[in-house]
């Protein structure tokens, strides 16, 4: 069958719908709002509110509380199944290594990131190149999981030995004179490789926050350590390092909260198999997938509990940097 | 104007910072030492650390962009890096995802799809949080202050906490004891898109809101109070005075969540419920990579398709994208 535009028109008649008919229910209720004389403020309050609370109310709230419910039910929802898929999640081998390989995501991923970013930050400071450098590094942040996959599948693509490597990886390899190898098959090596492409998504977010901070380091601090005789290496240590320390957590904290939640990675490189899969997406899997729903649901409440502290710990921290600038 | 002091800003990846030093230090300024130092850390041996990491942060992307335009026959037996020594140029493989048979991907209505999706979720969100910000900012209730720490603290709740009973909303509505209150949303055809939208707008507002209430509550309040004393109630108020002043904010808002429902997997994936007439680019494309993994000549260009879109808001709109980044790191 050929492809014919014409086949796209009704979606965008209805995204044009959707947009308009929104655009009118949002002048309607200004409207609304300025109609009675009366004015009182409660009422106008609640007409400005109403779209966000209901939204948030049946798509957030209700929800949550509904999947930490269904966590404590079997598969049907309707079964008061107690803590089971709670002790299914940390006595399945399976899910055990799930837990495991988020473990090794948390530990890796945050840490490398920001190390990269902040050395990469360091070393363009000010020399000539830096927009251009920034921009290359920054670039990945740009595109989604899934094309950041995708370019990194083709990094690690495999032939056999006999055949000529398109992937780069193995070409090196060859070109060193190794043999070529599966890599996305080998555990628990592939694992890490996983944690590389967000490393790599997530670098550049941490060079651009933390190429800020240092930009805001006073240059008198510096030219008096110079002075005193600080080289290179006292220089970073003594002065840049806790300068920007604060940021480096809030970087760190930020990163760990989307590398908990990694999912689009896993799903593009392996789907989750060969012993990669990682709570996000073995939540989809038993949700979605297996219709699993008390187990899927426990997976997410636990996810929830592990992020909790870690927002917690950052708006705090937020806060306490926006007080000292 | 500019009434933000949050979010945080940088001045963009490519913005240096203002009333610092004079840069590079010639002369025999106090500064020409720092500046000593600064040259002596770019010099060698770090000047290659930081070209090791731009060439490991390029050289996969350009290895993809290469490869989508090389004939299919010569991607799958020769390296991307033979380029130089037989440099044939083709758009066949673009042809092929774009408008080819089904089983190639057709991602031309996909990137529609993208668009479709994209575009309503980014305005229902502008506009739903802007309201609200408004009104948490400069009408006075009781308990407004709760109700705003409320959506605030909803950054915290992983989207994966709503997914189960948000699609169990839409597929049978609601139901109390057995009586259906809320009939199930049984769009079909284009109409589907309806609930994405509804699914992205959902997540985008705690962010949304908490972003524009920063902005919004920085307005200078005799700006209110003039147009209270003309006559002007809230509605008129918030349409002419304060929608013109926060554009820049929600330039930069509309940017994040442009891009965040664009790239995004997860949603889409549940919310077109694997339907490929409604499926964006992400979703057709782990799919190609899922079940068609060896099938580069599609995959590379493939790639590209999705990724020219916000490649391109990202090259021109880079400072406002990273504000909206960085205000939104707690997002999720």
């Amino acid at each position: 069958m050929e492809y014919s535009f014409l086949s796209e028109l009704p979606k965008i008649v209805w995204m044009l719908i959707g947009i308009a008919s929104f655009l009118a229910a949002i002048g309607l209720l200004l409207v609304l709002v300025d109609v009675p004389r009366t004015r009182r403020d409660r009422w106008q309050a609640f007409l400005f509110l109403a779209p966000a609370l209901v939204l948030l109310v049946g798509g957030l709230v209700y929800p949550a509380l509904r999947t930490t419910v269904l966590s404590f039910h079997d598969r049907s929802g309707e079964e008061f199944v107690g803590l089971a898929n709670y002790v299914w999640m940390f006595q399945r081998p399976e899910i055990l290594l799930v837990l495991r390989n988020t473990l090794l995501w948390v530990v890796f991923a945050p840490v490398l990131a920001t190390a990269i970013g902040l050395l990469y930050a360091v070393l363009i400071d000010r020399s000539r190149f830096e927009s251009v450098a920034k921009s290359l590094v920054f670039m990945p942040m740009a595109i989604s999981f899934v094309g950041a996959s995708i370019i990194w599948r083709f990094v690690f693509a495999y032939r056999p030995a006999d055949q000529e490597q398109y992937g780069l990886f193995n070409q090196i390899v060859v070109w060193l004179g190794g043999e070529p190898r599966l890599w996305l098959l080998e555990q628990p090596l592939n694992t890490f490789l996983l944690i590389l492409v967000l490393i790599w998504v997530q670098a550049g977010f941490a060079m651009v926050v933390l190429s800020a901070a240092i930009k805001a380091i006073p240059s008198e601090t510096v030219e008096a350590a110079r002075i005193d005789g600080a080289g290179a290496w006292q220089l970073f240590t003594r002065i840049t390092l806790p300068s920007v320390w604060p940021t480096v957590l809030v970087v760190l904290v930020t990163i760990t909260v989307q590398t908990l939640k990694v999912f689009d990675i896993v799903r593009t490189m392996t789907g989750g198999n060969y012993g990669t899969s990682v709570i996000a997406n073995e939540m989809y899997s038993q949700a979605f997938q297996q219709g699993q729903t008390g187990q899927g649901s426990a997976l997410a409440v636990f996810l929830f509990v592990l992020v909790v502290p870690l927002v917690v710990l950052q708006i705090r921290r937020t806060r306490k940097a926006r007080e000292l600038s | 104007m500019t009434p933000t002091k949050n979010p945080p800003r940088p001045g963009g990846p490519t913005g240096a910072g203002a009333g610092r030093g004079p840069r590079g230090g010639r002369g025999p300024r106090p500064s020409g030492a720092a500046a000593r130092v600064r040259r002596r850390l770019s010099g060698s041996a770090a000047g290659l650390a930081a070209l090791v990491i731009a060439v490991v942060w390029t050289v996969p992307t350009a290895g993809l962009l290469i490869s989508s335009f090389r004939p299919a026959e010569q991607i799958r037996t020769t390296g991307w890096w033979t380029f130089l020594s037989s440099p044939d140029v083709t758009l066949d493989n673009y042809r092929d995802v774009l408008f080819g048979s089904a089983n190639d991907g057709r991602l031309a209505s996909h990137l529609v799809n993208s668009f479709v999706i994209t575009l309503p979720s980014t305005v229902f969100v502008l506009g739903v949080a802007a309201l609200a910000a408004y009104a948490l900012a400069w009408i006075d209730f009781r308990g407004r202050d709760w109700l705003f720490l409320g959506i605030f603290a909803l950054q915290i709740v992983p989207l994966q906490m709503s997914l189960v009973p948000m699609l169990r909303f839409f597929s049978q509505g609601v139901a109390v004891g057995g009586v259906q209150v809320l009939p199930a949303w049984e769009l079909t055809g284009a109409m589907a898109f309806t609930n994405v939208w509804v699914a992205h707008a959902v997540f985008g507002l705690p962010l949304g809101v908490f972003l524009l209430h920063n902005f919004i509550s920085q307005l200078p309040r005799s700006l209110f109070e003039a147009a209270r004393v003309d006559g002007a109630g809230h509605g008129r108020i918030f349409l002419r005075i304060v929608l013109p002043l926060i554009t820049p904010a929600l330039v930069s808002l509309g940017i994040f969540q442009f891009l965040w429902v664009w790239n995004d997997l997860l949603v889409a994936l549940i919310f077109t419920g694997g339907d490929t007439a409604t499926a964006p680019l992400t979703v057709r494309l782990a799919e190609l990579a899922g079940t068609r993994g060896e099938a580069w000549h599609r995959l590379t260009a493939g790639a590209f398709v999705s990724m020219v879109v916000p490649l391109t808001v990202f090259f021109l709109l880079q400072r406002y994208f990273v504000r909206g980044l960085l205000a939104g790191s707690v997002k999720g």
